[in-house]
């Protein structure tokens, strides 16, 4: 592989994770949250400060990003989600924003020239490049997309579900709404952070606009194209608006154009996503597996 | 008494959708609220189960007061609503529907057992069981609904207009299901109903509501009697 593909590769990745972050919130809980790349960003900021200023290697400040990711999601989702709706997609804006200001503002996160001099990952005195960084991001985008299928089988996921599915029939079934619209705020924010992890000790050296707003539309974009609350969407999503840009590079001048157009025949003709239910790409691999294509 | 609710007021951006409405259940009972579109029926349910807030009076359950209790924490004292038009969760499966209905009550009932009485009254159920329930009839949806709020074994069971877009057919269906319910397994069951004479034919009492008032009052056959009743709400 040259260092051109393990790059668009090792970014693919790292931005699949965070998808997949998102989808608990959005896919499986039914909660729009228009601010994750918030989340990717206090991971990121959380790994940087923690291993230049601190001195901590990837590895042992990762349980400590994560913790601080998880923290920060319960504190800004906890006002958050009890509003609904619209009044949710400007509150996580809202929140976008405000980290993102404090990144830019606060002297101790370097301001707008942002990190640097973030190591790279070092795994038994190796210090992880090019092909071994790619590894390192695919074997956490396993783990996740793992975690994922755990959640949805568990009971908490089932939960989740039907607080997506329709609130107040959850909550007169014994579920309470609130606890597991944050659990899964909280999961998503904690996979978001690992995302960030990864990204900062890939980078070397981030800023403030790295997290910004268009970072966040740009993830549920992933989400929205290949298929909100399915297992393999964020991963496709990811694929193909990672790969895109690439392929159109020799139109550039023309790639947000097709990206938009895009979005837009998705949202007009596949609106539950390229993998979602009674999807066109659904049923033809229904179909290959043999037999009850119908039957899903 | 099960069920007390007395001086209820409901009201939505300061319209009084219920006022002053007070009745009670008993341990076993059939009870229906009977009353026209509008009424207020879906409200008192509602406020019953914790959806919304009454602006004021006191519901008592078992015992205690919950007029300020969180929904989810009536459905874990055994309380179950069948909301109106069913309200499955349209994308998980009928088997998942049915595990919610059970959500954390695994550890102090056999979930298994409890599935397994619920097809037996719901046989189409467990065919379908695979089948997300957005694929059910309107009729299997409304048993898929009332089976999710039986499979926790309440003991006040409220069903919200259940008759509203079934084939008259399986009206009469349900309602027998609910009948036997009551008669045969026990079940105190709290019903609103348009479809006045279908439910008072199977109720115990029945109390009448008219815009946002309880009317009038009495045992079921009374009121099938009562020639304002009659004209008002049965037709006849």
């Amino acid at each position: 592989m040259s260092t051109y593909v393990i790059t668009v590769a090792t970014f693919i990745a790292i931005q699949a994770i965070v998808a997949y972050g998102l989808n608990i919130i959005v896919g499986y809980a039914g909660q729009i949250s228009l601010g994750h790349a918030a989340f990717f960003g206090i991971g990121a900021y959380s790994a940087a400060v923690l291993s230049t200023k601190a001195g901590l290697s990837f590895w042992s400040a990762l349980p400590l990003v994560l913790l601080i990711c998880g923290i920060f999601g319960a504190l800004l989702g906890l006002p958050s989600l009890r509003v609904r709706e619209d009044f949710l997609a400007i509150t996580t804006i809202g929140i976008n924003f405000i980290v993102e200001a404090v990144f830019l503002y606060v002297p101790f996160f370097g301001g707008a020239m942002g990190l640097g001099g973030i190591p790279k990952v070092v795994f038994f005195g190796m210090r992880l490049k090019g092909g071994g960084l790619l590894a390192l991001c695919l074997v956490c985008l396993a783990l996740v997309i793992l975690l994922c299928r755990w959640f949805t089988k568990s009971w908490a996921g089932l939960a989740c579900r039907a607080v997506a599915a329709d609130e107040s029939a959850a909550s007169s079934s014994g579920i309470s709404p609130v606890r597991f619209k944050l659990l899964a705020f909280v999961l998503g924010t904690v996979i978001a952070g690992l995302g960030g992890s990864l990204y900062a000790h890939r980078m070397g050296f981030i800023t403030p606009a790295d997290f910004a707003f268009p970072v966040s539309t740009m993830i549920l974009s992933i989400i929205v194209l290949g298929g909100m609350g399915t297992l393999w969407g964020p991963l496709l999503g990811a694929v193909i608006l990672g790969a895109l840009p690439e392929i159109f590079r020799p139109i550039a001048d023309y790639r947000m154009l097709l990206y938009g157009a895009l979005l837009l025949l998705m949202v007009r003709f596949q609106p539950g996503g390229l993998l979602g239910d009674a999807s066109v790409l659904r049923s033809i691999l229904a179909r290959m597996k043999g037999g009850g294509g119908r039957d899903r | 008494m099960l069920l007390e609710v007395s001086d209820l007021f409901v009201s939505y951006g300061g319209v009084e959708a219920v006022s002053q409405v007070s009745f009670s259940v008993g341990e076993g009972e059939l009870v229906s609220i009977i009353g026209a579109n509008g009424a207020g029926k879906t409200s008192i349910l509602n406020a019953v189960m914790g959806l919304v807030p009454p602006s004021r009076g006191a519901i008592r359950f078992d015992g205690s007061d919950i007029t300020r209790l969180a929904s989810h924490l009536r459905a874990r004292s055994r309380m179950r609503i069948v909301p109106e038009r069913a309200h499955v969760f349209a994308h998980l499966t009928v088997l998942e529907n049915l595990l919610v209905g059970a959500y954390g009550l695994r550890k102090s009932m056999d979930v298994q057992q409890r599935l397994r009485s619920l097809y037996e009254f719901f046989p189409v159920l467990e065919e379908r069981s695979s089948q997300l329930a957005r694929t059910l009839s309107g009729g299997e949806q409304q048993q898929l609904s009332i089976a999710r709020a039986l499979i926790s074994d309440p003991k006040l069971l409220l069903v919200d207009e259940i008759s509203m877009g079934l084939m008259p057919k399986l009206v009469e269906t349900v309602f027998q299901a609910l009948h036997d319910l009551n008669r045969r397994h026990g079940l105190t069951i709290l019903l609103v109903e348009q479809n006045a004479l279908a439910s008072l034919k199977i109720a115990n009492r029945g109390y009448v509501l008219e815009a946002g008032r309880i009317a009038l009052e009495g045992d079921a056959a009374d009121l099938m009697r009562d020639a304002g009743v009659r004209e008002a709400y049965l037709g006849i």
